[in-house]
């Protein structure tokens, strides 16, 4: 069942000026109920305008956005259910705290539902669960807290929502390995727990292949792939020519297979590919 | 929204209009200003709306452009036009307890609402084709004169064009904390004023946080690379005269001539 739904998106900024851009080029899309559904795409290829237009913040120039297959500019109605249904985070969220604790911040987002104290007094401690975020530090100033950590307070901010879909803008960019991993972690766990779809874009193909269920190609505005991660990086010729890369899994079972080494399609986490290698080293074939 | 406002805004381009030396730019708008207030009936407004079309051709803006930067100051030349309306003398036309509308009440108020769209076009004609770096420097060099009496004019000129730089990204900054702010349901442009007003000020918060820190990173990489001041710095683009810029003033002097002349019609 699709909940959040594209059709023909188009978006050109700075229409009639010699900035004109042509930025989302006629997408059409449908994310479907709980799916991790994975974005990449070269920089400047669209994804950020792209998301943008899923809770409303942008609207298209051409085409239409379908929340629960309702147009989400139709009415005023159905705009403030997309922005509390549909739970954006952007790119270094970080920079955009502005609460004197970090209890007041990821409040303001249910504080404009119009929620009762208690309500948002478990919604907070809730998603602050889910993003790591302890409860010694709700108290704190969130300027007072480290790179990281503001993150996980920025994203606990939109989580604190409960929102039917959950959309982040390259979360891990600028981290430390453990601190993508724990994040990307939370996320996928918010997503099992929840039964909320996630849209993630992500620079890095290693993260998108171990937790994408489903992945979408943006190349200079336009849908250039959707399919399954083990689709998507079959054609690691098409996407190397688009400026993107594929996991390095992936890399290394090519390279493998153009020396000759029997090695099956579709290999694209690091798991499978050490599971292969070990059965070649004990003798028998891959499975 | 906040992206309409394009003061300030340069649009780079390779026309006879953008090569101009600054200085003669600055020049330019300084009589096109005093041309436009000696204009007192329709023969020197004709003569200013002739100066402004041929120049924005000149410079490939489109007609669209130049009008789409007015959008923001709407309200000011309407405000300015009807306030004008009502204070003609003579003959009314209309009446209405102490209100009334003369026919030179109404001629005031296109003049004055035809002369704020005129400074405001000539103005921004001349940022969209001149880069911030250019009209600092063109700045700079014609209030040099001044620092014989100790103004600090490079320092000034430094301040503005940092100034000018960061117009386009404290409005981008601002575009992303508001759509961040929208993305959890805050209201902006709905809801009574003193709700409006209030939302405006979790806005300000991160605002100036990123101001300040964008200030010390700013003077952190200009003491780097030894900045100090004005004293024995030397220029990698020399500004010169050329011909185009002589006749660039010629024809400023005809127009303002002309201004003078069209007055007495
Ligand atoms: N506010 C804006 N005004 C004008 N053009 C814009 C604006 N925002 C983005 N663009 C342009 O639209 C295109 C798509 O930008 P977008 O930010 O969506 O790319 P992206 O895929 O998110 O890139 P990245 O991976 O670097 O974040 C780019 O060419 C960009 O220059
Ligand atoms: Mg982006």
């Amino acid at each position: 069942m699709s909940i959040l739904e594209t059709q023909n998106l188009t978006h050109v900024y700075s229409r009639g000026t010699p900035f004109e851009k042509v930025a989302v080029d006629n997408v059409s899309l449908s994310v479907d109920e709980g799916e991790l559904l994975g974005i990449i795409g070269h920089t400047g290829s669209g994804k950020s305008t792209f998301i943008q237009h899923l809770n409303g913040l942008l609207k298209p120039t051409a085409g239409k956005v379908l929340f629960q297959g309702r147009d989400i500019h139709a009415s005023k109605d159905a705009l403030r259910a997309v922005r509390f249904g549909v739970g954006l985070v952007f790119q270094y969220p970080e920079y955009q705290l502005f609460e004197e604790t970090v209890f007041q911040d990821v409040s303001f987002g249910p504080k404009n539902m119009g929620l009762g104290e208690d309500e948002i007094r478990e919604r907070v401690y809730e998603a602050a669960a889910f993003v790591g975020v302890g409860r010694e530090l709700m108290e704190v100033s969130p300027l007072e807290l480290s790179g990281g950590q503001k993150r996980r307070v920025a994203i606990a901010g939109v989580i604190a929502m409960r929102p039917r879909v959950l959309i982040l803008d390259e979360p891990t960019a600028g981290l430390d390995p453990a601190g993508r991993e724990s994040i990307l972690e939370n996320i996928s766990q918010f997503q099992r727990e929840t039964g909320a779809a996630v849209v993630l874009i992500s620079h890095s193909m290693d993260d998108i292949a171990r937790f994408a269920q489903r992945l979408i190609v943006l190349h200079e505005g336009r849908l250039v792939m959707d399919g399954t991660p083990a689709q998507v990086f079959d054609r690691a010729n098409e996407l190397k020519d688009m400026g993107l890369t594929v996991p390095m899994a992936t890399e290394i079972a090519l390279a493998l297979r153009a020396r000759g080494v029997e090695l099956p399609e579709s290999v694209y986490t690091t798991k499978y590919l050490r599971k292969l290698l070990t059965a070649l080293r004990e003798g028998g074939g891959p499975c | 929204m906040l992206k309409d406002i394009t003061l300030g805004q340069y649009f780079p381009g390779n026309t006879v209009v953008h090569r101009l030396d600054p200085r003669t730019k600055l020049l330019w708008l300084l009589g096109y200003i005093v041309a436009l207030f000696l204009a007192k009936n329709i023969w020197g407004y004709a003569l200013m709306l002739g100066v402004l079309i041929t120049e924005s051709a000149l410079a490939k803006i489109k007609p669209k452009t130049l009008l789409s930067g007015l959008k923001p100051l709407i309200f000011i030349v309407i405000f300015t036009a009807v306030v004008n309306l009502f204070y003609g003398t003579g003959e009314p036309l209309w009446q209405w307890w102490i209100l009334k509308i003369t026919a030179e009440g109404i001629r005031k108020a296109v003049f004055m609402a035809l002369r704020i769209m005129l400074l405001v076009c000539g103005t921004f004609l001349l940022t969209y084709t001149t880069s911030p770096l250019q009209l600092t420097d063109g700045l700079e060099r014609l209030l040099g004169p001044l620092k014989k009496l100790r103004v600090p004019v490079q320092e000034l000129a430094m301040m503005m064009s940092i100034a000018l730089r960061f117009i386009p990204t404290l409005i981008e900054e601002t575009d992303k904390i508001m759509s961040a702010q929208k993305a959890r349901g805050a209201s902006f442009d709905t809801g009574k004023l003193s709700e409006r007003a209030k939302a405006l000020l979790p806005l300000l918060v991160p605002l100036f946080v990123s101001a300040f820190r964008r200030a010390d990173e700013l003077a952190t990489a200009m003491e780097c690379r030894c900045y100090s001041g004005g004293e024995g710095r030397t220029r990698m683009k020399q500004l010169v005269y050329r011909r185009r810029d002589l006749v660039t003033g010629i024809v400023m002097v005809l127009i303002l001539a002309s201004a003078i002349v069209l007055r007495t019609v």
